[in-house]
Formats: structure tokens, C-alpha cells, sequence
């Protein structure tokens, strides 16, 4: 197989769970700078497939390149984790429940993995926290510990916590499902932030509007295939799939 | 080695008879104890909270100490043997306390809403609907103190009752065998805890059953 | 003969000598066993299976046995295998195991309750799983261990009275001599319990404290 021409690149990833299979043969590319959505009910397979970009739900089958480098590649146990955590240092990754760390400050959250991985100084460190929190507009929560933030506020921190590893790439999975109705605004605002410094995003969502507005191109997936691709205009607008407008139709039905 | 063992046997029966008794014990202790916490008299209340914080908040050891060499300036005439029973007894019940109330209380206060509303007394509703509800949780707690009071069952050796720890004392300083007479005693007790566990285990089945 | 309490202040030093050093002991004892707690606990979770099981089996042994006997095992097999150390010393190691085994009980629920969620993120970040274990996993378990171990510590102080047994001069042991030379057993040893108490209610203030600093940072 030749090297990869495509910034992120998955070869026919195929993931199952003993006799369940999750993903079936799913191939993918994604341009530097691009923003993808990826939608689809629960249990279609799209965190999975999410998960596997950084190898945290590793692929039964199949490849993952990233920037002309293998993700999935295989080694021995130790090769393998010098190798996928150098891998993860360049991917961003926000989860649905955040996922802070409770027993540090937002700042702490922010700047311990730079501390640790990328050796940096405590002057700098402190910069990059400001500098990142201030991106998420957290700055003035600094000090304050995830108990005493509301859900939005955690999840910019979180954003912010991973944005502080200056990813290549970076993942969302459902960021926003987890919070209450009101603060969901505040986080697509940090994101629509990131997509206008063209950042690389993939972005797992069950919110059409957001997914229409910000991506470049729209995934449709279903039982483990993509069912459907396309630029949001046209996903949203003209599905082909019966599958597509099916879900779509339940969903937009379900929105009102 | 073989010669010891006789002696090893009849302070593990010591140390049954005082693990038994001082069970019995700690469980009156224990629900009088309960009683006078949740009691509807402020005094009584007193008297159990008073009664748990000192009992836990000093060492059993001193405890028995005081009943022991002190209680003869008092008028308190024991063996060492039943210095022993009482004063481990009274201790376990302070913990025993605890268990019981907790179990009590974690009872759903529309249980007891549900119940007075039924026209049922104060005490009928203990008895009939909290009581047989709060034993099932009591169980193994309760377990959890009695595995704790055989293993405190050795502080009696400090008195010169001859019961198990006591004999492997005195074992491992005529054989200098510390390590040998340390398994042996330590086995005899792993056996008492591990016969009591069953018997909590089996008792607690037999209570969510019902 | 009757009671007398007004002969306690004259031997007052000494029954303070030994309130500080079962202060003393019982804060090197809780140290000890809390660093091996947490060793313990990271040794009984991850080890290899060969280090794990003699391991399970030292753990065993130390829960189903009465610390005045294993205080025996240890002050008198140290010296059967040429280590002469000071009771103190010895006392302090027993206490400290003894307690370690059960802190370390509680670390490994601790542990195994932190959410996965908490290692994904690390590892997300690009931490190894040791790096993750250290920064993320283990501190959490602490914070959530605290109030119980909180617990094991007060119980320690009150077991620290039965190295008075291998003859360390705490404060059990103090009360005896005192009362070797007054024959006063029950005004001293209430006098020792009435001390304990007292240690014994500012280690569950102390623990209040502490449970309201960290509860902001759970």
C-alpha cells in the first residue's frame, strides 16, 4: 500500500466487539484544516470510530495514518506506547463528560501534560495557561477547581486543556450532549473560534444546525457504514440515502 | 514444635469462649446502646452518645486496664478472665452502637410515615416494619465488629488471661521461635475468623431470603 | 483504699513525656503506613502476578491476625534474624504495617472507582499509562480515601497503646510505671485515657478540616 497522500487517513477500518461488528470496512480522508462532522444515531458506530483516530478503542482491522504517519501501527507493548503516546501529544481529544481532572485547578488541568511531556518551564507553562484559558474565555476561573465550574465552563476547559498540546488535529466527541440546554451556545462559540483558525476538527455531534453551519463536509453513519457524505448543503438539504433522510426527518421532527 | 501444640489448642478454646461471650455481650451493649441514642429522653441520648465517643475515643486496652487493676479501689472485685469478657464486651458494644443506629436510621422515613398513618404506635411501627427491615442491613456490619473483636480478644493477654496470643508469647520466648509460633497462633485465629465469616455469610443469606 | 487524684500532678511530666511520644509514634506510624498503603495498593493492582500473590498473601495474614501478636512476630523475629532494633522502632514498623495493609484496602477500591474516563483523558493528552497512574489516577483515590483513612488513623492511635506491650515508653506504658511506684492504677490509667481522649477528639477535628479543605478538589 503507498503512503498516504491525505492529512488523516482511515483505510478500511473494521472494529467489532466479539460477534458484534461496529464499524464495517469504513474508509475516510481528511484534509489539513478541514472540518468534519460525523452524525448518526447512538450505537451507529461514530464515537468508535472517533475513538479509534488516537487508538483509544483500538481497530480489530484496517489503518489509521495521521500526517503521514501509522496510528494503529503494531509493536511490541513498549515500542507501541512510546509511539502512540507521541501519537496522542499531536490529537486533541474532548470528551462528552469532559473527563477534567477534578483534583486540579483549571490551570493545572491546562498545563500538566506540557509540563510533563513537552518539558517546559513554570513562567512558560503559566503563559501557555493563560494564553489557552483565555482563548476559551476561562481566564478569570483560573484558580478555580471543575466542582466549582458550571458544565460549559468545564468543557472550555477541557477544549482548552487539550488545545494547550498545540494538536495537529483535534476530536470532539459530542461535547455538547452532556450539558444543559442554555450553556451549549457558549461551547459552539469556542468552537466556530478554532474553525475560523483552521484548525483540523473532526467533530461527532447530534446538533444539525451546528454541524451545517461549521462543517466542511458531513458523515452519515448508520450500523457501522458510512451511509452518506457530502458538504452540509447538500447532506442536509438533498440526502439520496433513504437512510439519511429517515434519520434526518426523526431528528429535525425531534428538534421542534 | 509437636509439644506445643496442646497448649497452642486449648488457648484457641479461650479464646473462643471469650470471642463468644464478649459477641454476647457487645450485642446488648450494642442495642441498649442504640435504643438510648435514637430514645425520645435528650438525657438517654446523652448517655449513648456519651457512652459511644469515650468507649471509641480511648484505647481498649486502658480500658481494661482500669476495670482490671483499677477496679478493686472501686469495689470491683474480677479475674482476669472476666475483667476480660466485660471490659471487651462493654467496648464492642460502643461500636456495635453505631451499627445498629446506622441500620435504624437508613430506614426510609416513609416507612415509618406509612406506618403511623396506619394507626400503629411508636413502638409497633419499630417493631413490625423498621426493625425486621434494618436487620437485614445489620448483618454484616455487625460482621464486621465481631471480625474485629476476635482479634481484639488478644489485648486480654496484657491481663495474663491465657488465651492464644498470650501462649504464643510465652511460646516464642522459651523456643526462640518467633516466626513458627507466630504461624501456628496465627493460623488458629485465621480458622475462628474465617468459621465466623461463614456463619455471618450464610446467617446474612438466610435474612434477605425472607 | 480509696480514691486520691489530687497525687496526679505531681507525676504530671512524665504522664505528658509519654502523651508526646505516643503523639510521636502514631504520626510515624501513620506516615509509614500511608506511603505503604499506596505501595501496597499499586503492588496488589498492577504487579506481575509472581510479586502479586506472596503479596496477597502477606495482606491476608496481616488482616486475619490480632497486631498485638504480630508486634510479637516482628520485635522478637527482628532480633531472631540479628536486627536488634529499638521497641520503639519496632513498634513503629508493626503499627505502620499493620495500618498499611489496611489503608492500602481502601486505596485499591479508591483506584478501582476513579472513572475511566480520568485515564482516557491523560492518556488522550499523550501521558504513558505509569505517567497517568501518578498524576491523575492515584492523587483522586487519595482524595477519596482520605476521610476513611482518616479513620484508620485515629483507630492507630488507639492500637499505638499496645506497644506499650514490647515495652516502648508511651503513654500506657508511662501510666504504668507511674502506678508501679503509687499503686494508684485507676486515677493514673484514667488520667491516660482522659489524654487519648483528648488526642483522640483533635485527630477527628483535625479530620473534619482536611475533608472540607478537599472536598472542593473532588
Amino acid at each position: 500500500m503507498t503512503d498516504p497522500s491525505h492529512f488523516v487517513e482511515i483505510r478500511h477500518a473494521q472494529k467489532s466487539f466479539g460477534a458484534l461488528e461496529v464499524l464495517k470496512d469504513i474508509s475516510l480522508t481528511v484534509e489539513r484544516g478541514q472540518i468534519v462532522g460525523i452524525i448518526g444515531s447512538s450505537g451507529s458506530g461514530k464515537s468508535t470510530l472517533l475513538r479509534a483516530i488516537n487508538d483509544l478503542d483500538p481497530l480489530t482491522g484496517g489503518e489509521v495514518w495521521l500526517d503521514g504517519v501509522q496510528v494503529n501501527q503494531k509493536l511490541s507493548h513498549r515500542k507501541y506506547e512510546k509511539h502512540i503516546n507521541q501519537m496522542r501529544q499531536q490529537v486533541g481529544m474532548v470528551f462528552q463528560h469532559f473527563n477534567l481532572f477534578p483534583h486540579m485547578t483549571a490551570r493545572e488541568n491546562v498545563t500538566m501534560a506540557p509540563l510533563m511531556l513537552k518539558g517546559i518551564s513554570k513562567e512558560e507553562a503559566n503563559t501557555l495557561a493563560k494564553e489557552q484559558l483565555d482563548k476559551v474565555g476561562m481566564l478569570e476561573r483560573i484558580d478555580y477547581y471543575p466542582s466549582q465550574l458550571s458544565g460549559g465552563q468545564k468543557q472550555r476547559v477541557a477544549i482548552a486543556r487539550a488545545l494547550a498540546m498545540k494538536p495537529k488535529l483535534m476530536l470532539f466527541d459530542e461535547a455538547t450532549s452532556a450539558l444543559d440546554p442554555e450553556l451549549v451556545e457558549e461551547v459552539n462559540l469556542v468552537m466556530r473560534k478554532l474553525a475560523e483558525e483552521h484548525m483540523t476538527m473532526i467533530i461527532v455531534t447530534h446538533e444539525m444546525d451546528f454541524a451545517a453551519s461549521v462543517c466542511d463536509r458531513v458523515l452519515f453513519m448508520d450500523q457501522g457504514v458510512v451511509v452518506e457524505e457530502g458538504p452540509p448543503d447538500v447532506l442536509f438539504r438533498n440526502p439520496t440515502q433513504p437512510r439519511t433522510r429517515e434519520f434526518l426527518r426523526k431528528h429535525l421532527e425531534g428538534a421542534k | 514444635m509437636l509439644k506445643v501444640y496442646p497448649f497452642f489448642l486449648e488457648a484457641a478454646w479461650i479464646t473462643i469462649l471469650l470471642a463468644v461471650l464478649t459477641a454476647v455481650l457487645g450485642l446488648i451493649c450494642g442495642a441498649l446502646g442504640a435504643a438510648a441514642r435514637l430514645s425520645r429522653f435528650a438525657f438517654l441520648r446523652f448517655l449513648g452518645a456519651a457512652y459511644v465517643s469515650v468507649i471509641r475515643g480511648t484505647p481498649a486496652l486502658i480500658q481494661l486496664f482500669i476495670l482490671y487493676f483499677g477496679g478493686p479501689q472501686i469495689g470491683i472485685q474480677l479475674d482476669a478472665f472476666e475483667a476480660g469478657v466485660i471490659g471487651l464486651g462493654v467496648n464492642a458494644g460502643a461500636y456495635m452502637t453505631e451499627t445498629i443506629r446506622g441500620a435504624i436510621i437508613s430506614i426510609d422515613k416513609g416507612q415509618r410515615e406509612a406506618s403511623r398513618t396506619l394507626g400503629l404506635s411508636q413502638w409497633q411501627t419499630m417493631y413490625k416494619v423498621i426493625l425486621p427491615q434494618s436487620a437485614r442491613l445489620m448483618v454484616r456490619p455487625l460482621g464486621v465488629n465481631i471480625n474485629a473483636l476476635i482479634k481484639a480478644t488478644a489485648l486480654v493477654a496484657a491481663i495474663s488471661v491465657v488465651e492464644l496470643t498470650y501462649t504464643a508469647q510465652r511460646y516464642i520466648g522459651s523456643t526462640y521461635k518467633p516466626f513458627e509460633m507466630f504461624l501456628l497462633a496465627g493460623v488458629l485465629y485465621m480458622i475462628i475468623i474465617y468459621v465466623t465469616g461463614r456463619g455471618v455469610a450464610w446467617l446474612d443469606r438466610k435474612v434477605q431470603i425472607t | 483504699m480509696g480514691l486520691g487524684f489530687t497525687i496526679i500532678p505531681k507525676y504530671l511530666d512524665v504522664i505528658l513525656l509519654g502523651c508526646a511520644w505516643t503523639i510521636g509514634i502514631t504520626l510515624a506510624a501513620a506516615i509509614l503506613s500511608f506511603i505503604g498503603g499506596i505501595l501496597f495498593a499499586v503492588i496488589a493492582l498492577y504487579a506481575p502476578w509472581l510479586i502479586r500473590q506472596p503479596f496477597r498473601l502477606i495482606e491476608w495474614l496481616f488482616m486475619g491476625t490480632p497486631l498485638l501478636l504480630q508486634l510479637f512476630l516482628i520485635y522478637f523475629g527482628l532480633v531472631q534474624i540479628g536486627i536488634d532494633l529499638p521497641a520503639f522502632v519496632a513498634g513503629i514498623i508493626g503499627l505502620g504495617l499493620h495500618f498499611a495493609v489496611y489503608n492500602s484496602e481502601l486505596i485499591q477500591t479508591a483506584i478501582l472507582s476513579v472513572d475511566k474516563g480520568q485515564m482516557e483523558a491523560a492518556r488522550t493528552l499523550g501521558l504513558s499509562r505509569t505517567e497517568a497512574l501518578r498524576k491523575v489516577v492515584v492523587p483522586q483515590a487519595v482524595r477519596a480515601v482520605i476521610p476513611p483513612i482518616g479513620n484508620n488513623m485515629i483507630a492507630l492511635l488507639k492500637d499505638s497503646a499496645l506497644v506499650s506491650v514490647i515495652g516502648v515508653s508511651e503513654l500506657t506504658l508511662s501510666a504504668q510505671r507511674v502506678i508501679g511506684r503509687t499503686y494508684r492504677p485507676f486515677e493514673f490509667y484514667l488520667m491516660a485515657a482522659a489524654c487519648y481522649y483528648v488526642i483522640n477528639l483533635a485527630m477527628e477535628w483535625l479530620q473534619r478540616k482536611i475533608e472540607r479543605r478537599i472536598s472542593i478538589s473532588r
